[in-house]
């Protein structure tokens, strides 16, 4: 039997190897068993439907904001058209399975081969030029995809929207807010099993290194163009996967969620949750969609109670307000994000009591 | 042919307006390469200022008209101070990372204050003003625009050809390290343009809420409208931006003149995607490009 890895006095890492691990002690590998052993298990027995579905949401957003994180937290290039790529894999998925017929699991991952198709394309523009112009480039395609998805009317059935047949896993029915639970979260810890391996490989440190100085990286022979390529493919991939299990999940789908608001959706959970860092992601989606949701209980008990009489009074300004405010006082107080609030109280547990 | 003219005029009426936008998105992003997509809400401010001193406060036109330009420009040196003087020296995604949540942040704001409803202002501009050349009849506020955008554009470009504070905009524009080594303060520059961004976008917006009415989802979509006008005409040239913005116009009114209506509001954004792909630097811009 090997020896059992505890917390270490110092750092005493002698080979590259050793830094690179993923968990540092037993502790950490254990910790990451139960927390899956209570994902699987006891959540979905406790949780109401309604929480269910609460977790679903936060599900596909995570592997969204994650794809997002790959591309500006470890690569450092904007997008803004993450949620026309979302949508790019949602419509995907929605016309694998009626047009083509394909069960769910081949239509998902298809919908994302496709949407990192769509997003290199989008990704040519960052070949010739520096950071900010992918920016604008992804900003255009944001428009571009928009006004496709609602008049490219023989394939997405312009504002009609597409309604999509009942999903089914290898023979098995997949039904209700449980059913989807399960699929979301094997693809959730699939997902982030692959990023997190991702960045420990030659690409994910190519990625890091044109993100940290991109001449340097091109000096040490790394190629710039086909990797930023590449990384804005993955994030896209990341995208449409989750937007096909949205799809899937929400059975019919149409153009209108997919718009510019989205896209900030998705960055505000990047920045929120902490750039370059897969965690953060998870973090981000979580207070998004929980925010999302208690502004909208909010605004319901204050409406039954009478303080807001207004009846077109619509939850969506405000969680505008509250995004943007959210993305500016985390850029401005605490711009690594919620991963490295939770690793300042995770070390001061550590050093406890002597922590500084 | 009545149609065409029609078509022609609207296009340059319309195209000017962006390019009038597109002014102030340039100055903030000469000075200090700060890509600004808060833009189309600064834009929206001013109009909203405008109106709330012009119907709610029951101000004579002129006065309020003054006011809310002072109102954009305190507006433009507020934001400057509380959320881009921290940034100074962070790497730039998070400078533009914050315009995009400033962006947010207002236009959720405006929409609590004032809601999506559109308004209009009081019909004030006089009937002179109106052009009529056979069946053409062009509406008074084109001619106010021509003239109040031409007063500005001679306006800043002798500010920055002779005042001290436009030279010292312009060397930090050119060079922020030797500028500073050579004693400008940078510091002011910076909330000077973007004060005057915002001075500039705000009157840009009223004119704008003139024409359409004012309605915040408008004006922020406007504002993104930048970006392609900006790309075409080079992202560090005024006169480019109000060149391109000309340009983008007229490419706009025809093609929903003649093509289809839908088409018209993405047109910009596919000669953006095509502009950089074959000319990244625009049409005026600096060709000090770095492929990297």
């Amino acid at each position: 039997m090997r020896k059992i890895h505890l917390q270490s006095c110092g750092n005493f890492h002698e080979r590259y190897d050793q830094e690179l691990t993923i968990f540092s002690t037993d502790f950490g590998r254990l910790w990451a068993g139960i927390g899956l052993l209570i994902l699987f298990t006891i959540v979905p027995l406790l949780a109401s439907p309604y929480m269910m579905y609460v977790f679903n949401m936060i599900g596909i957003a995570a592997i969204a904001a994650i794809g997002l994180n790959i591309l500006i937290g470890f690569t450092g290039q904007i997008s803004l058209g993450h949620g026309a790529f979302f949508g790019v894999g949602a419509y995907a998925g929605a016309i694998f399975a009626t047009a083509l017929g394909l069960p769910m699991i081949l239509s998902v991952p298809a919908a994302g081969l496709v949407t990192a198709g769509v997003g290199m394309i989008f990704g040519i523009p960052s070949g010739r030029l520096k950071g900010l112009y992918l920016t604008i480039a992804t900003l255009a395609g944001q428009f571009i995809i928009e006004y496709l998805l609602i008049h490219w009317e023989s394939l997405t059935k312009g504002t009609m929207g597409i309604t999509l047949p009942p999903a089914d896993l290898l023979g098995l029915s997949v039904s209700g807010d449980t059913g989807f639970y399960y699929i979301i979260f094997i693809a959730l810890s699939g997902t982030v099993w692959i990023a997190i391996n991702l960045m420990r490989t030659r690409c994910g440190r190519a990625f890091i290194a044109i993100r940290d100085n991109d001449r340097a990286a091109e000096g040490m022979g790394i190629p710039i163009f086909p990797y930023k390529l590449l990384s804005f493919g993955i994030s896209s991939f990341y995208a449409g996967f989750a937007g096909a299990l949205w799809s899937f999940y929400m059975g019919s789908i149409t153009a209108e969620p997919f718009n510019l608001g989205l896209s900030v959706e998705y960055i505000a959970m990047v920045i929120i949750g902490g750039m370059g860092s897969i965690s953060g992601s998870i973090f981000g989606a979580v207070f998004i969609t929980l925010l999302n949701e208690s502004l909208r209980f909010m605004t319901e008990i204050l409406m039954n109670t009478g303080i807001i009489t207004q009846s077109g009074l619509n939850v969506a300004p405000l969680r505008e307000f509250v995004f943007g405010l959210a993305i500016v006082l985390f850029i401005l107080i605490e711009p690594r994000g919620l991963a490295e609030v939770w690793r300042i109280i995770r070390s001061s547990f550590r050093l406890w009591p002597f922590s500084y | 042919m009545d149609f065409f003219m029609q078509l022609l005029i609207g296009g340059l009426s319309v195209g000017f307006l962006y390019g009038l936008s597109a002014m102030g998105f340039v100055m903030i992003f000469k000075s200090s390469s700060v890509l600004n997509f808060a833009h189309g809400e600064l834009l929206a401010i001013g109009a909203y200022f405008f109106l709330a001193l012009s119907t709610w406060a029951n101000l004579s036109i002129p006065l309020s008209f003054l006011l809310a330009l002072g109102g954009c420009f305190v507006l433009g040196l507020l934001v400057e101070r509380v959320f881009l003087r921290p940034l100074i020296g962070e790497p730039l995604i998070f400078v533009i990372m914050l315009t995009v949540g400033l962006a947010a942040m207002f236009k959720g704001l405006i929409l609590l204050i004032w809601g999506g409803n559109l308004y209009t202002y009081p019909d004030f501009l006089p009937k002179i003003l109106e052009i009529r050349w056979g069946l053409i009849r062009i509406p008074p506020v084109y001619g106010t625009t021509l003239i109040i955008g031409t007063l500005f554009l001679t306006l800043f470009g002798l500010f920055f050809k002779f005042s001290s504070q436009g030279i010292y905009m312009r060397s930090v524009a050119d060079n922020q390290r030797a500028a500073l080594s050579l004693g400008v303060n940078v510091k002011r520059v910076f909330a000077l343009s973007w004060a005057i961004a915002a001075l500039v976008a705000g009157m840009s917006g009223m004119v704008l809420g003139i024409i359409n009415g004012v309605n915040v989802h408008n004006l922020s979509a406007i504002g993104l409208k930048v970006f392609p006008v900006v790309i075409l005409g080079g992202l560090d040239s005024i006169g480019g931006a109000i060149i391109g913005g000309i340009i983008i116009g007229l490419l706009e009114t025809f093609t929903g003149g003649y093509l289809s209506p839908s088409l018209r509001d993405v047109v910009p954004y596919i000669v953006l995607v095509l502009i950089l792909l074959i000319k990244p630097y625009g049409l005026f811009g600096l060709k000090e490009i770095e492929r990297v």
